[in-house]
């Protein structure tokens, strides 16, 4: 279904995606992991033609979606949502007009700037929301909702756009632990449900570990490893992100620990 | 709630908005259609009887100008001292008026004032430097400094200060204020917290602003010269004034100002995307 073949993209001398090939088969929930810098966010961006690549090629269905261009390239957006780390809404319109942004590839501009959308649309947005768990928020602004709920909205406006491919640019990078899971769990349950394609850059090992069916480790633009979660051992990870033997994933996991013991011993020094 | 409530509470909501557009439309219209008859019927020749001759004036000077070509290049040299004067006024009075409206719009922005029970003097003080035509304030100093690029540099910069205070505190509203604490929880004074935190953010706006200033005021200059505050629209006021057979020098001042415009203009464009991107690689 999608076949990148060397793709590359250079800013200036230096090469920010390196000749990356990789194919995925059928609707897979691909987690990209890396340090910043390493080319993540560039390779999204590429794939959903906001920056345009030096070289290479990305075939979906047996297309080169790089040489798309105008018409055609807003067409295949269309198909290719874009979740960001910082949701990317527009502040000032509220929710549920922020959500039908998703089909703005088949509106006309009038149409967008008369704010005239089909009942039917509408409708479906707040569908839309309402499987996502903020129908109740559909005529607030979108700039008056926590992170947690923007993102939501940012995932709705996606599902809007019935596409065949997620992009997530660090989706959870901007929340805290709880409303980061509740985004995850929305986009696993989008992948298995829908079978739709999620690619999600992450920079949290454990998320990654959790959510993912396949795990690509970019480093300095170049693909690292590639593999099941299960292969993503703490030296896999220390190759991935340059580190030493100091590394210790642990050590600003944002994940809730399960154990208790450090409670338990908390406890009994008070009881004492 | 429901998700079939929150759907026709919403469906409600959109159809409020659209039939309130919707007249606002019409009455817009309906305003616009009354207001151009009103002003047509009190106009002392008449829109639309006055229409065909609008295109009189400029193709009388266009077409002496293009029978006597050969005199431009040599009206244009002679007219060059009093361009350059015009200019002159133009580009000290921006840069007066643009210091003054800086500190006006330091004291005039709610969260960076530094005494923020002025900021409303501060606003009225610009208010006033604005309000009051140029030509007004050149005519007042020509009678009593006597005609001169003086009075119009002091005429412009007033202007110009009011003008930037505005602009420039709106510039400053959409400030970052994160640099600010970061310096002020260093023990920074005021005039530090403003010298770094503020004035790096907020120089290539205030430059651009500035450029843009100094087109308006090379115009505003030019005009100023009718009134005698000397420089390149003395000149034109004569030519056009002698009337025919004197359009030819008209239309070389013209093309020299319509000349000095564009330059300004490619000059501040390339000032500003250095101010903005950086020098070129």
């Amino acid at each position: 279904m999608l076949d990148v073949r060397s793709a590359t993209k250079l800013f200036g001398q230096k090469a920010a995606v390196d000749h990356v090939s990789m194919t995925v088969d059928g609707p897979a929930f691909v987690g990209i992991i890396g340090r910043s810098g390493a080319g993540k966010s560039t390779f999204l961006r590429m794939m959903n033609g906001l920056t345009p690549a030096s070289g290479g090629q990305i075939l979906v269905e047996g297309r080169d979606i790089l040489a798309l261009r105008g018409a055609d390239m807003r067409a295949w957006q269309s198909q290719c949502a874009m979740i960001f780390q910082q949701f990317n809404l527009v502040p000032r319109m509220d929710v549920v007009s922020n959500v039908l942004h998703g089909i703005l590839n088949r509106r006309a501009t009038w149409q967008t700037v008369l704010n005239l959308w089909p009942r039917a649309d509408i409708i479906r947005a707040l569908e839309i929301l309402d499987r996502l768990g903020i129908a109740e928020q559909a005529p607030k602004r979108a700039e008056a909702l926590s992170g947690g709920q923007q993102q939501r909205v940012a995932i709705a406006r996606a599902l809007m756009q019935d596409p065949r491919i997620i992009l997530a640019d660090e989706p959870i990078a901007s929340l805290d632990p709880m409303n980061a899971q509740i985004v995850m769990d929305t986009l696993k349950r989008i992948n298995v449900e829908d079978g739709r394609m999620v690619i999600a850059n992450l920079h949290t090992l454990d998320t990654a570990r959790r959510y993912c069916d396949r795990v690509i480790g970019m480093r300095d633009g170049r693909v690292v490893f590639d593999g099941v979660p299960a292969q993503l051992t703490t030296g896999v990870a220390r190759d991935i992100y340059g580190a030493d033997a100091d590394f210790n994933e642990s050590a600003t996991s944002t994940a809730i620990p399960t154990d208790t013991s450090a409670d338990a011993e908390y406890a009994a020094r008070m009881l004492a | 709630m429901a998700l079939i409530d929150i759907r026709d509470d919403y469906l409600a909501q959109t159809r409020r908005k659209r039939i309130y557009g919707g007249l606002l439309v019409v009455i817009f219209v309906a305003m616009m259609v009354s207001g151009f008859r009103v002003a047509d019927a009190r106009n002392a020749g008449g829109f639309w009887t006055g229409l065909s001759s609008v295109g009189d004036f400029p193709a009388d000077v266009v077409s002496e100008a293009v029978a006597k070509v050969a005199n431009l290049p040599g009206h244009m040299v002679r007219a060059l001292p009093a361009m350059v004067e015009t200019l002159n006024i133009a580009v000290v009075a921006t840069l007066l008026g643009c210091m003054a409206g800086t500190a006006l719009a330091m004291g005039a922005t709610r969260g960076l004032a530094r005494w923020p029970r002025l900021v409303p003097l501060m606003r009225r003080i610009s208010d006033v430097f604005r309000a009051v035509p140029e030509i007004v304030i050149a005519l007042v100093l020509i009678f009593i400094l006597g005609g001169g690029p003086v009075p119009a540099v002091i005429a412009i910069a007033i202007h110009t200060a009011g003008a930037m205070g505005k602009l420039f505190s709106e510039v400053n509203e959409n400030v970052d204020l994160k640099p600010l604490d970061g310096l002020a929880s260093v023990g920074a004074t005021w005039s530090q917290r403003i010298w770094l935190g503020v004035i790096p953010q907020v120089a290539p706006n205030y430059l651009s602003y500035a450029l843009l200033r100094l087109e308006v005021n090379i115009r505003a200059s030019a005009i100023l010269g009718f009134v005698g505050a000397g420089g390149i629209g003395y000149e034109l006021r004569n030519a056009m004034t002698f009337g025919q057979g004197k359009f030819d020098q008209a239309a070389a001042i013209f093309l020299m100002l319509f000349a000095a415009i564009v330059v300004v203009d490619q000059i501040s464009g390339l000032a500003r995307n250095r101010l903005t991107h950086g020098a070129p690689l």
